[in-house]
């Protein structure tokens, strides 16, 4: 058999197993579940030993000579000295050294990409000559938004009188904007799920001898079995 | 006869509107002035930068051209054509500001060596080079009288970014002031988070019913600001976990952070006086695979139906899973992160969501650590400072002044 046909198969198998679980948790999820989290643990345990160990750190320091590779590979190292309490003051150096690094490169950017950049387009001019209304209308809607949102987020203050009522429209603002990338998202997801859609149709065709139609009947099958099995044990076990 | 007359005449007629348009370019081509090779400024040395004054010349159709040499002597490669309408010192005020007389000189970078005309891939700008220029209209080349050279070099201080600088440093210096005025008092005002009162009435829900209390931590390790405060909230949360003799399970996705858990949890136990009731085992790691992660939690909550979920912490795409999971079923979830595009599933399937900064002022509300609170404090009144920067600077942009527009300007 070929073995495109042997990973449709598996791939209509597997979806379907996932899916089971929009009925509830059942043997079929739970394998596919353990499948995935085992294949996942192997994988990343895999990439960890030849991209980071072996092509990160053997090959360039072995074969390339780059022996300034010690240095962070004693600091990598120091890191599981937090297993051992008496020396696990040693894993501060390489913390230190990573959130020193971290803020040096995060705050900068964060500093002109967040709140300069953001600063920039709120305070320009609210109508040129000739502007229209529009322009004008929506250029203060912004500083309002931003402002109000800004002191939602203020938690110094009471939100009460004023502070409270501002605080509000904040919220509003927020809300709307979330509304917007909520619609965004699920639109996204919705053509995931049409992707998954597509295979499983491709799946079910002739040249996968039927395989999602096959496996949806099968799983459905031992799905009544399991549960009927399953209640009458319940059962037994409650009259006795 | 009659028609090559006629065309005899049309010719020349041609032939006296044309001359003087060739006649009158020739005329207007003036050589560049005030050529100039320098390192370019803020740049970590690997170019050039030549400027020089806009020509008389500059119309349609008259290019600059500029060839380098490794030495006074040649050999002169031609290395780019700079068209005269475009290329102007003001396209790049990361390096010569925001000055008006820019819009006048010309400017461009040199970034790469070209070995002949159709060199596509120049060598790196490394040592002094040598250029020279030239104007052209296409018929005639008036050349610059005069070579300039310039080395590149490396800038240890970026001054484009002066402006973040100055702002770091006062945000910095606002933290550090509130950060000590916290150690002297740690009861500095924080408003009440609503989303904190129902972490009490989930747990109490949770003994009643007899089910567990799922906490995650999030996606991200512990160099993360939303891990840091999500285990900080943790650690009260277990607190009174261990009071109400509940349960607590923590999957996680970070082994190290899945260790700090661990201690967390357990001191918190102690401080409750229950270190026996304790289970490390309930705090575990699962993998660093975001969609296994999400799998595995959904399975964890399909089977263990916690009475309340607690989602605290950095997520992504994983977060609408869970959390619907969790609301399938029929389970108290109280959600606190700071990852803005997550933030919308969570408060559609939340029972309480902490918003942004709220996750981090809970923590700090909970647990009244000096450095919490004081930069929570800080980071307030640099709120305050915007909101007052946003009014001034749109009131003052409106009236004509860019002053705050450029004080704000990134590269």
């Amino acid at each position: 058999m070929d073995s495109t046909i042997i990973g449709g198969w598996i791939a209509a198998g597997l979806t379907l197993f996932m899916f089971s679980s929009l009925y509830k948790d059942n043997p079929f999820y739970r394998f596919g579940e353990h499948l995935y989290l085992g294949l996942s643990v192997g994988y990343v345990i895999l990439k960890v030993i030849y991209a980071n160990i072996i092509g990160g750190l053997y090959k360039p320091l072995f074969e390339d000579h780059q022996y300034l590779l010690i240095i962070p590979t004693i600091l990598g190292l120091s890191l599981y000295t937090r297993f051992f309490p008496k020396i696990a003051w040693i894993s501060r150096i390489t913390f230190a050294f990573i959130v020193g690094y971290g803020s040096g490169l995060t705050i900068p950017r964060i500093i002109a990409g967040g709140i300069f950049q953001q600063i920039e387009k709120v305070i320009t001019p609210l109508g040129k000559n000739g502007a229209a209304w529009w322009d004008i209308f929506s250029g203060i809607i912004i500083v309002i938004g931003v402002a109000s949102v800004l002191i939602y987020f203020f938690f110094s203050v009471e939100h009460k009188g004023i502070i409270n009522k501002i605080s509000r429209v904040g919220i509003y603002f927020v809300m709307i904007a979330f509304g917007a990338s909520f619609g965004y998202t699920v639109m996204a997801r919705m053509s995931l799920l049409i992707g998954r859609s597509y295979d499983l149709i491709e799946f079910a065709t002739p040249k996968y001898y039927y395989a999602s139609i096959v496996l949806l009947v099968l799983i459905v099958l031992i799905l009544i079995l399991y549960e009927t099995m399953r209640k009458k044990e319940e059962g037994s076990e409650n009259n006795a | 006869m009659h028609k090559a007359r006629t065309l005899i005449i049309l010719l020349s007629a041609l032939l006296l509107v044309a001359i003087p348009v060739v006649a009158q370019d020739k005329a207007q081509l003036t050589p560049p002035e005030g050529f100039t090779a320098f390192d370019t400024p803020n740049d970590i040395g690997n170019s050039i930068s030549l400027v020089w004054r806009a020509s008389a010349s500059n119309q349609e159709g008259v290019n600059y051209i500029v060839y380098a040499a490794p030495s006074e002597t040649g050999p002169w490669i031609e290395q780019t054509r700079v068209l005269s309408t475009l290329g102007y010192k003001s396209d790049a005020p990361q390096y010569f500001g925001l000055a008006k007389e820019n819009e006048s000189w010309h400017f461009c970078e040199i970034t790469g060596i070209k070995k002949d005309i159709n060199d596509e891939n120049p060598l790196p700008v490394t040592a002094t080079t040598y250029f020279k220029l030239s104007v052209s209209n296409g018929i005639d080349i008036i050349e610059f009288p005069g070579i300039v050279s310039a080395a590149p070099a490396g800038n240890w201080f970026d001054t484009s970014k002066l402006n973040v600088l100055i702002f770091v440093s006062i945000f910095s210096i606002l933290i550090l002031y509130f950060i000590s005025l916290a150690r002297k008092n740690p009861n500095l005002f924080i408003r009440h988070i609503p989303g904190l009162d129902a972490i009490e009435e989930t747990i109490g829900r949770a003994t009643e019913m007899g089910r567990p209390i799922l906490y995650l931590n999030g996606l991200l390790d512990m160099s993360s600001l939303s891990t840091i405060a999500s285990t900080s909230i943790l650690g009260k949360v277990a607190r009174k976990v261990a009071n109400y003799d509940s349960q607590i399970m923590v999957p996680c996705y970070d082994p190290i952070v899945m260790s700090v858990c661990q201690e967390v949890v357990k001191e918190s136990y102690a401080e409750a006086g229950r270190p026996d009731a304790f289970k490390e085992d309930n705090i575990f790691f699962i993998t660093n695979d975001q969609f296994a992660y999400a799998a595995a939690v959904d399975g964890i909550i399909m089977r263990h139906k916690p009475a309340a979920n607690l989602f605290m912490g950095y997520y992504y795409a994983e977060s609408l899973l869970i959390a619907e999971t969790g609301v399938a079923t029929g389970a108290m979830q109280i959600a606190g992160t700071d990852a803005i595009t997550q933030l919308p599933f969570f408060i559609t399937t939340c029972d309480y969501t902490l918003m942004g900064e709220e996750l981090y002022a809970a923590s700090a509300y909970l647990s009244r650590e000096p450095l919490q609170l004081g930069s929570l404090k800080g980071q307030d009144y640099s709120k305050g400072f915007i909101i007052l920067v946003l009014i001034i600077g749109t009131i003052a942009s409106t009236a004509g002044s860019a002053f705050f527009i450029n004080l704000f300007r990134t590269f």
